[in-house]
């Protein structure tokens, strides 16, 4: 049966005629930005070719505009950078660096970093941001999970097992982030999230099928209002993953690049392979995921979830307890499993210090694997 | 012992295997034959009856089709859209009180030129699809998908909504009355009688109940050289459902029908849907995956398979004998990362196998997005002016 074969192509752009006329008479491609200097690279965003200034020049001015045109700071304001010692903090200190000279944003800049006791992966990672902290000349401040709830992540996955791990240390690292920049008195967090971890988001969301978190998730900064807490925005939210490593490398910046030991077993890993095979068969892919997150409508009569303060540790949250006093109590209780599946029931009787029934303790024990 | 013919009668002991005989969790009579989610077993005369009353279901749910209103069936002569063509002659048939009502025609678009089939093998599909659809006894009309090159540019205009968008209840049986009188008006809407009269005074032959004109090797190479011109496979399945879309629509409009029935299944949509927020399309979800998408104005598609699963759909044509022709497309044998939408494909397939509630959660987000009149181009244009045509109600006029 003759069919014709199905296009093996990527959708990424061949060479401009130039260059390929350059190529042939095997000549040095030149940068398509200043056409004086040899291209080193090639972007992966769009497919340029250019040299190593140009390219620092054009990654630097991405992240201005998102800054500038989504008004995320003001003249004067204290914005804790949310140091984790991997590639993305360390890109997002130094470039915040960089802008806020070149172009007097005027900020007061700080680090802050969270320990949550995963040994192997985080106490490595921390002698990286304590470098960090004498390279760029920045205060830092470390908070660690064991101070603030008395657990480490190691202590939580030996009760937890391997699967439900990651709500615990999200969750904690946000109530963490939150708490250390009130005791610095920061007016503003930014954190290193780049564009293919918020287009991952938009896909495990639709994937988990969250409308509510679907709705929130590619917004670059968060609500500012409310007592406690400490708004929150995402400068690099478009920049690619793969720009933030070039950046890293070709400015020599010294960064920690070991992934965390308890991820291969995420949920997120699908949708993070998905995005990978999807940037390979259309560059673009992570940017149009981004775009089709931030036009999503919900219908009306879609139950949204409403803003209020926790219970036990006034924290905000939009149920009677906060995520992290659930999952604490399910922890200090010896039954991990409260703080995951739906169990809005319970959180009365746990604020009121009530014992649990057999048969919900039953349930709530961990999974034996 | 140990002797060549030893004989072990009544010495062995049998194993008894523990059978496991399930009974139908409907009927809780017959033996199931068939499971389709984690403890839904049914026998085959539920199944049957279960199949079928979705259908009805879905139709008698969402009510955008009036009665005595022409439906154009858009049938590939695949699984999904032939259980659909053999659903609406059940509906159709019944002598039950609840007989659905509407005019059916079939719609079929032959793409072999796109997909680079020969002559030979796209004649033997349509014929086998012939005979599939003069068993129906229904207007059937079969059209090559050449004769998009010569489509007048007025089908990328969406018509004007001839009758008043249903809302719930009453006003559905407004709506309905309003149509019946527009249909026995002798002279209908001046702006639908100037669209219809323009549109059928261009030049599309149609033979009555047939094929429409034959193609010559000319217009087919047209169309390759149309499609090699694109060059990623993307683009290239998005241009051929855009054509295809068009067609469909320009067919319908000039034979007269007002609705078109797409047979895309849950499975489909869910992939649909995910590969159109990778493509940036998701200001768009909840008409391009949802029941009915009125985008077009005059014409309105409908999605009535869209709550079943690809497994139902096999077991139900498989256990009933509901003929489908297969005919490879253009992803057919592709690599997993030839395109966008084949890999979505393989994506969804294989997380559906390790979580089986994939493809239902995907497809929920679509019924829980709906479609704003935003600032865009286009069709979110139009928007607005039906919005605003839903405060005037029906009884009014």
């Amino acid at each position: 049966m003759m069919m014709s074969p199905a296009s093996t192509h990527t959708d990424i752009k061949r060479r401009s005629p130039l260059s390929e006329f350059r190529v042939a008479l095997k000549m040095p491609v030149l940068c398509s930005s200043c056409a004086e200097k040899r291209a080193v690279l090639k972007r992966p965003k769009t497919a340029h070719s250019l040299c190593k200034e140009c390219f620092f020049w054009a990654f630097e001015e991405e992240v201005h505009q998102t800054i500038v045109s989504a008004q995320l700071f003001k003249h004067g304001e204290t914005v804790g950078i949310g140091a984790s010692g991997g590639k993305d903090s360390t890109v997002l200190a130094h470039v915040m660096k960089v802008l806020n000279e070149r172009y007097n944003y005027g900020l007061k800049l700080l680090l802050l970093s969270v320990d949550e006791g995963i040994t192997g992966y985080r106490d490595d990672s921390l002698e990286t941001v304590k470098r960090n902290q004498q390279q760029y000349e920045l205060p830092l401040k470390i908070v660690s999970y064991e101070e603030l709830y008395g657990w480490t992540m190691d202590a939580i996955v030996k009760q937890v097992g391997l699967k439900n791990n990651c709500t615990f240390c999200g969750v904690f690292r946000r109530q963490a982030l939150d708490r250390g920049a009130m005791m610095l008195k920061v007016d503003k967090i930014c954190t290193g999230h780049n564009a293919d971890d918020v287009a991952e988001t938009v896909l495990m969301n639709v994937l988990r099928g969250d409308i509510a978190r679907l709705r929130r998730c590619t917004a670059i900064s968060t609500a500012s209002e409310g007592e406690g807490v400490v708004p929150r925005c995402k400068p690099l939210k478009y920049a690619y993953e793969k720009e933030i490593v070039l950046y890293a490398y070709f400015k020599k910046l010294d960064y920690f690049s070991t992934e965390c030991i308890y991820s291969p077993n995420a949920y997120r890993g699908h949708a993070r392979t998905f995005l990978k095979d999807l940037e390979a068969v259309r560059p673009s892919a992570i940017m149009d995921v981004i775009h089709s997150g931030e036009n999503l409508s919900v219908r009306e009569g879609v139950k949204m979830p409403v803003q209020g303060t926790c219970g036990r540790c006034g924290y905000i949250s939009s149920q009677a307890l906060c995520k992290s006093c659930v999952l604490l109590e399910g922890l200090n209780r010896g039954l991990p499993r409260l703080g995951i599946g739906k169990h809005h029931r319970l959180h009365e009787k746990i604020l009121l210090q009530q014992p649990l029934t057999q048969e919900e303790e039953r349930k709530l024990k961990a999974v034996d694997f | 012992m140990c002797q060549v013919d030893e004989e072990y009668n009544g010495q062995l002991e049998h194993r008894v295997t523990p059978r496991v005989s399930k009974k139908c969790v409907k009927c809780k009579e017959n033996t199931a034959v068939l499971i389709i989610r984690a403890g839904d077993a049914f026998c085959r005369g539920c199944f049957k009856e279960y199949f079928i009353h979705k259908f009805r279901a879905m139709l008698g749910k969402n009510r955008v089709i009036f009665p005595g209103e022409k439906v154009i069936l858009a049938v590939s002569g695949g699984p999904a859209s032939s259980s659909m063509l053999s659903q609406v002659r059940e509906g159709l048939s019944r002598d039950a009180p609840k007989k659905l009502r509407f005019v059916p025609g079939i719609i079929y678009i032959d793409e072999g030129g796109a997909s680079g089939q020969s002559m030979e093998e796209r004649e033997r599909a349509v014929a086998q699809l012939e005979s599939v659809f003069r068993a129906t006894n229904y207007h059937y009309h079969i059209v090559h998908l050449e004769q998009v090159l010569s489509l007048p540019s007025s089908v990328l205009e969406a018509g004007s909504s001839a009758t008043e968008k249903p809302q719930t209840g009453s006003s559905y049986k407004a709506a309905v009355d309003q149509f019946i009188q527009t249909k026995k008006n002798q002279h209908p809407d001046l702006s639908l009688e100037n669209a219809q009269s323009h549109l059928s005074s261009l030049s599309m032959h149609e033979v009555e109940n047939g094929v429409t004109s034959p193609i010559t090797p000319e217009h087919t190479q047209a169309l390759q050289k149309l499609f090699a011109s694109v060059r990623t496979l993307t683009a290239k399945e998005d241009l051929l459902h855009t054509l295809r879309q068009h067609l469909i629509l320009h067919t319908a409009r000039t034979q007269g029908y007002t609705k078109v029935m797409m047979g895309d299944s849950c499975s489909r949509l869910a992939i649909k849907l995910l590969s159109n927020i990778s493509l940036g399309r998701g200001a768009s979800l909840a008409t391009d995956t949802g029941f009915s998408d009125p985008r077009y104005g005059d014409v309105v598609i409908v999605r009535p398979m869209r709550d079943y699963s690809s497994k139902e759909i096999a077991y139900y044509n498989r256990m009933f004998d509901i003929p489908s022709v297969f005919i490879p497309g253009l992803d057919t044998k592709a690599q997993d990362k030839a395109s966008i939408q084949h890999l979505t494909e393989s994506f969804v397939t294989k997380l559906q196998t390790d979580f089986p509630s994939t493809v239902s959660t995907i497809y929920r987000i679509g019924t829980s997005e709906h479609h704003t009149c935003g600032t865009g181009t286009g069709w979110q244009q139009q928007l607005p002016e039906l919005h605003q045509q839903h405060i005037i109600p029906p009884s009014v006029l």
